[in-house]
């Protein structure tokens, strides 16, 4: 066996791939975490008490993988999934009833449910070890907008299988935005938002009906909060990830006492 | 109504194999006092026949020696109407403010090794017992429930630890000592002690998440129909603390600007707490304040306001006890006045000002800002008067520290936080509606 593996990895095309012996002895194992990109984003060595789970508590690295979850099971999903007022529910359904994977669905939903408890519970963290603190402020406030992020991926997706579920909460849910200052129809100061007497703010061009795509919870509303969902969150969620990681190390590593 | 069995042969089954679970825990912590420490062996000893009524107990349940309705494991009738006696949002908010305030108090106590023990096993035994009961069933078994109630049992383990670190390092200090932190800190390899930890917990993770998918079917109701409206209608669950804050405040305040606020809050915080202590390690002495402020807003109101609105919400908003059912028709009286009406109706016992018929827009207005200006001064003077005072009294250290805008933002937002609660009291004991309240311009707080 020893051999049948020393071949593998003396052959060009492992070489190729991971160009350096494998990470068994000291020199190795730095190398690795040079030359690897997903391991790039780690630096070589670390400070024991930076990396013990009862202090990050892991929570920041488990939301990221559950991130990685929720999009290769999303993936799965639209391959299965109609964003159409005729197909929706049945998709669903089927994913239910008849579909050999259906159970990405569960994956997907629970761990959606799970990303954002461990949202929370990282922040709660980083909150108690004081890791907000200089250098490390603006950090927290990508951290703030993951979390606003986090919570609008859920929204977005709690639509999609188009029950009663789904509608009613987003209902609810969008009703707020009737109400904002100035821009909803029935939130304080619409009214000074007129030229020569005609409202510019009406139910049909306020800020839930942007939202919505129309007066209620309709075709347009899936269609958007689809886009939302799959395309244009994830996006930007992926970018400002790679933000946050990238400042992780910039200010210093994780925290520590001076 | 329709009596439903609030015990069937599968639930019975179901519980059997929490009560297996609690045991095993057990009798690793038996175990782990006897091999740790031998002169606790008396200690060990009582959790021993304590795990061993816990493996009778689940035996009981997994034989299924008797029938449903002669099971005698459940929730005593005395103890359930005794909780459902005290369902109501005063002492429930009393309740939540009481154990937090205890935590921080007793937390010497509270993070000791055995008081945790002692409340894990006391949740899940109220829990079990408590799933005895068919309508506590049909709340907390909803598919999209099982997280939140496992949230809770997390925060709560992760609250503890916490503590249990600050209150270590606060004591290190005072002897001191170095933190824990700084103890043990070598410079390690990242490869391989991160590396596999994170696989590790890759692999954890997505075992949990595995299992818990085909264990529990996700929900899928009838089809979408905008005719029916489902009473009630929840929002997903995270947002359930702001549906709830729609009992206290109109949607323009709870849905959209203390929402905001609380964003702005949050992103806020480096820039306002000016502390250097607490850096990087846990503590609680050396940034009370900040870490009380925050532990406030995410224990009580965010995190038990979510728990308010998922599990004790039933039909028209309306307040359930965890083992009512939820009766569609049950009414309750809402008799809630305006601060305005207060003023002119009962304490000048004159009439509410309103313009004549046919006023012009101004006159319309004044006669607006008549009949509320008791409430629009108080709400001025909490906002623009009220930071000056605290600046003037007990925050009078940290206005020095941070400076004039740095404090304005400051106590805002602590304000704006702080006006939840107040509304939650002034409703309670006033049966206050609003301060302002003019539906003319949608404009009521
Ligand atoms: C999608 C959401 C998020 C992901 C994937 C994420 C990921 C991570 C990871 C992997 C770390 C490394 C340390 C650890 O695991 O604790 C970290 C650190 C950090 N995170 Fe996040 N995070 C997210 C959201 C947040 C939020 C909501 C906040 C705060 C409001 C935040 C603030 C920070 C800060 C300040 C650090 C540095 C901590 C230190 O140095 O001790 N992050 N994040």
């Amino acid at each position: 066996m020893a051999s049948v593996g020393d071949y593998i990895r003396g052959s060009q095309i492992w070489k190729s791939i991971f160009r350096h012996p494998a990470p068994i002895d000291r020199r190795n194992r730095i190398v690795v975490m040079l030359t690897n990109f997903f391991l790039h984003l780690h630096p070589v060595s670390i400070k024991q008490q930076g990396i013990a789970l009862s202090y990050t508590w892991c929570m920041g690295g488990i939301t990221f993988f559950l991130f990685l979850a929720e999009t290769v099971t999303g993936v799965l999903l639209m391959f299965y999934y109609r964003p159409t007022l005729e197909h929706a529910f049945n998709d669903i359904l089927a994913l239910r009833d008849v579909t050999t994977l259906g159970v990405m669905r569960e994956m997907h939903r629970w761990g959606a449910h799970a990303m954002v408890i461990t949202v929370w519970l990282h922040m709660y963290r980083v909150f108690l070890t004081g890791s907000y603190k200089p250098p490390r402020e603006f950090n927290w406030v990508v951290g703030v907008l993951l979390l606003v992020l986090t919570l609008l991926l859920s929204f977005t997706g709690y639509l999609l299988p188009w029950d009663q579920l789904a509608i009613w909460a987003i209902t609810v849910g969008s009703n707020m935005a009737r109400a904002t200052p100035f821009l909803g129809h029935e939130g304080p100061g619409f009214q000074l938002l007129n030229i020569g007497g005609f409202d510019l703010i009406t139910n049909a061009s306020d800020a839930r009906f942007i939202l919505l795509g129309g007066r209620f919870v309709g075709e347009m509303t899936l269609n958007r909060f689809y886009i939302l969902h799959c395309v244009a969150i994830p996006l930007v969620v992926a970018l400002l990830i790679a933000i946050h990681f990238w400042r992780i190390r910039k200010d210093g590593g994780i925290s520590q006492p001076l | 109504m329709t009596h439903n069995p609030d015990l069937t042969s599968s639930v019975i089954f179901g519980l059997g194999w929490l009560y297996l679970l609690l045991a095993l825990l057990n009798i690793w912590w038996t175990a782990r006092i006897m091999k740790g420490d031998p002169h606790r062996d008396k200690e060990a000893a009582g959790w021993g026949a304590y795990s061993g009524l816990l493996l009778m107990a689940a035996l009981a349940h997994l034989t299924g020696s008797s029938s449903p309705e002669h099971f005698h494991i459940r929730m005593p009738n005395f103890i359930k109407e005794f909780i459902d006696l005290g369902a109501a949002p005063v002492p429930y908010f009393t309740l939540t403010m009481v154990l937090f305030i205890a935590v921080v108090v007793l937390r010497k106590w509270f993070v000791k090794e055995t008081v945790g023990w002692v409340l894990l096993n006391l949740s899940v035994l109220f829990l079990a017992l408590s799933m005895t009961d068919y309508d506590f069933r049909q709340i907390v078994g909803k598919p999209d429930n099982v997280p939140i109630v496992s949230m809770l049992f997390i925060v709560g383990f992760f609250t503890w630890l916490a503590f249990k670190r600050a209150v270590d390092n606060d004591e290190r200090r005072a002897a001191g000592k170095p933190l824990f932190e700084q103890e043990k800190n070598e410079k390690i390899l990242v490869w391989p002690d991160l590396v596999y930890s994170e696989l590790i917990c890759m692999v954890v993770v997505t075992v949990i998440l595995t299992a818990w998918a085909l264990l529990l079917p996700a929900p899928l109701e009838e089809p979408a129909s905008s005719a029916q409206t489902p009473n009630p209608s929840k929002a997903p669950w995270y947002f359930l603390g702001l549906q709830e804050m729609l009992v206290y405040f109109d949607p323009w305040m709870a849905g959209v600007v203390l929402p905001s606020l609380i964003l702005v809050g949050l992103m806020a915080i480096p820039y306002i707490d000016y502390n250097k202590l607490g850096n990087g390690y846990y503590t609680f002495n050396e940034r009370k304040f900040a870490i009380l402020t925050f532990m406030f807003g995410f224990l009580p109101l965010w995190v038990g306001m979510i728990i308010l609105g998922t599990f004790l919400r039933g039909p028209n908003w309306n307040f359930f006890g965890i083992y009512e059912p939820w009766d569609a028709h049950k009414l309750e009286v809402l008799n809630n006045v305006n601060l305005s009406e207060y003023f002119w109706i009962y304490w000048l016992q004159a009439r509410i000002p309103v313009a004549p018929s046919g006023a012009g827009e101004l006159t319309k207005i004044l006669f607006i800002l008549q009949r509320e200006w008791l409430g629009l001064l108080l709400c001025l003077f909490y906002l623009a008067v009220v930071p000056f005072l605290l600046a003037a009294t007990i925050f009078r250290s940290f206005a020095i520290k941070m400076g004039f805008i740095r404090f304005i933002v400051f106590s805002n937002l602590l304000l704006f936080m702080a006006s939840l609660p107040i509304k939650m009291v002034l409703r309670w004991s006033f049966s206050l509606k609003y301060l302002v309240g003019i539906p003319e311009w949608f404009f009521n707080i």
